[in-house]
């Protein structure tokens, strides 16, 4: 009973640290909690929908396809929204990031409607991949396989690719870097777009098990970004933990105590973080020298 | 010898501060040329105007590097040209380590073997940076970082340097190596404009010196007769030109230049 609800909690957990990856990466270049995110990945997962069943592409072909849709319109909603503020503060930002969240719910609601979908996945929900005591669906594993795959290919652009220091080095001294040659503007577009395209990820991933209707992301992002703050919105790492760490307690709290109270175990968990270690559990303090 | 940067009567604004009134430079090559100041004379906003960090300014007047003007230009367009900046403050990527640093320096470069050769020329002139490679900037002493943050702006080959303040709250040991180093760098083909409040080091080494008060130019001249100047070494160097009979100043030099 145990490693079973640790195996579904990795699996739920590891669709929250992907959301909550992308919310962070977003966050440590802007200090912008992206309240848009969800709906951009929602966005992006109904064109997957699109593609895969009104169009009848193969799935390779429409999670590509989303993939790209999400990294336009990470980017479009940049370059033509957050862009255009002129020396704005993070409230008006975060104001930002709403209202194009209200725009893209509008849109798919308008384009799509309220209806609930089921996209059809090529990985089964209900065949059963026996792991000793335990048992774990198919998509579960694949989800648990993505993430993984996404996570370290993260790991290696933030590590060895010159983009990716460039854009660490954006994140913390913007001045600096402008004075060294790097775009800012550039990395912040690469930033929305790299961004976006993780949350479609987990949009993509997600609507098998959820039905795929306009309120797709609305559960799961807030749960994305408990599990940041949880983890610490400046390190990907930590944030990536913490959403480990929400959906297996989140799972076992559902097991053992009360399955009706699952949901609000996130919110018990933010609030306990931000009493006692409001920078994030795994969040390194830097102090900076003067 | 020619021309690099030529700055003609620029006005910087910020926000409501008349922070520059009409200043004008001229860099010429294979020279340390120093602007000397107190504390908010300007001497800062000189390198920010001329970097393209303040936006929307110089309000007025021209710059030109190389021949180009470059006023109104952003700073990613201007460091691809050859002006380096190694900003007040260090300035350098605390979370990245002392390599990644200075492979920011060289973002904008693409030729692989270049970038390595650079490596070991800095790595020769700070050999400490060489033993913190794989180290975060942000644990490095203060020292260390500025040697850093001058390596990170050599990386992208300048033909001119910016210097702002490089003395700033190190050990006066430290001051002294840091300035034999700027030396060694001028040596080597890059023109260098140095600010600094440590006015006697600065004119120690450099060619032509610049005294800046309230955002105007008052002073002029080649290093070495500004430090025989009366006034300079009065204001600027600490030197008192007369004992007082009682021990104690009680007047103070009226400056000739106003």
């Amino acid at each position: 009973m145990f490693l079973q609800l640790l195996l579904s909690g990795l699996s739920f957990g590891s669709l929250y640290a992907l959301i909550a990856l992308a919310m962070v990466i977003i966050y440590k270049t802007s200090e912008v909690p992206n309240f848009g995110q969800g709906e951009m990945a929602m966005l992006s997962t109904f064109v997957a929908f699109t593609l895969l069943v009104t169009y009848g592409h193969s799935f390779a072909i429409s999670f590509i396809g989303a993939l790209l849709f999400a990294a336009l319109l990470g980017a479009f909603l940049e370059f033509v929204f957050l862009r255009r503020a002129k020396d704005p503060n993070i409230l008006s930002l975060i104001l930002i990031t709403l209202g194009f969240e209200m725009v893209l719910y509008g849109v798919a609601s308008w384009k799509w409607g309220a209806d609930q979908r089921d996209l059809p996945f090529p990985v089964s929900d209900f065949d059963l991949v026996n792991l000793g005591p335990a048992v774990i669906s198919y998509l579960n594993l694949a989800t648990l396989l993505v993430t993984l795959a996404l996570m370290l290919l993260l790991f290696l652009f933030f590590r060895y690719t010159k983009v990716g220091i460039a854009m660490k080095a954006t994140q913390q001294n913007p001045m600096a870097a402008r004075v060294n040659g790097i775009r800012v503007n550039r990395i912040l577009s690469v930033t929305w777009a790299m961004s976006s395209t993780i949350g479609a990820v987990a949009g993509i991933m997600l609507a098998p098990v959820a039905t795929l209707d306009p309120n797709l992301m609305l559960e799961p992002l807030l749960k994305g970004f408990a599990s940041a703050v949880l983890g610490g919105m400046t390190t990907l790492v930590g944030s990536a933990l913490g959403g480990y760490i929400l959906g297996i307690i989140e799972n076992l709290f559902g097991g053992y105590v009360s399955l009706e109270f699952k949901s609000i175990v996130a919110f018990g968990i933010i609030v306990l973080v931000l009493c006692f270690k409001p920078s994030g559990l795994f969040a390194k303090h830097y102090i900076k020298k003067v | 010898m020619g021309t690099l940067l030529e700055i003609k009567n620029i006005e910087t604004f910020y926000g409501l501060i008349y922070a520059l009134r009409g200043v004008s430079l001229t860099v010429e090559d294979n020279t340390i040329t120093a602007v000397l100041g107190n504390n908010g004379a300007g001497k800062s906003t000189i390198l920010k105007t001329v970097m393209g960090l303040l936006d929307d300014q110089p309000d007025k007047g021209t710059i030109e590097f190389l021949g180009r003007r470059i006023d109104g230009k952003d700073p990613e367009v201007i460091v691809r040209m050859g002006l380096s900046y190694v900003p007040e403050g260090r300035e350098v990527f605390d979370e990245l380590t002392v390599k990644e640093n200075l492979l920011m320096g060289a973002y904008i470069r693409r030729d692989r073997g270049g970038i390595k050769s650079d490596f070991d020329r800095i790595y020769g002139y700070f050999p400490i940076l060489k033993q913190r490679e794989n180290q975060w900037a942000g644990t490095l002493s203060g020292g260390e970082q500025q040697m850093l943050a001058i390596g990170r702006a050599l990386m992208n080959r300048p033909k001119l340097l910016f210097l702002d303040e490089p003395s700033l709250g190190l050990s006066p040991l430290l001051v002294k190596e840091i300035f034999r180093i700027i030396v060694e760098i001028s040596r080597q083909g890059v023109s260098i404009l140095l600010v600094e409040q440590n006015a006697r080091m600065a004119l120690s080494i450099s060619h032509v010196g610049l005294i800046l008060e309230n955002g105007r130019f008052v002073m002029k001249g080649k290093s070495n007769e500004l430090m025989q100047d009366k006034d300079v070494q009065e204001f600027y160097m600490g030197v008192r030109s007369e004992e007082s009979a009682k021990g104690f100043q009680r007047w103070k030099r009226k400056k000739r230049w106003r």
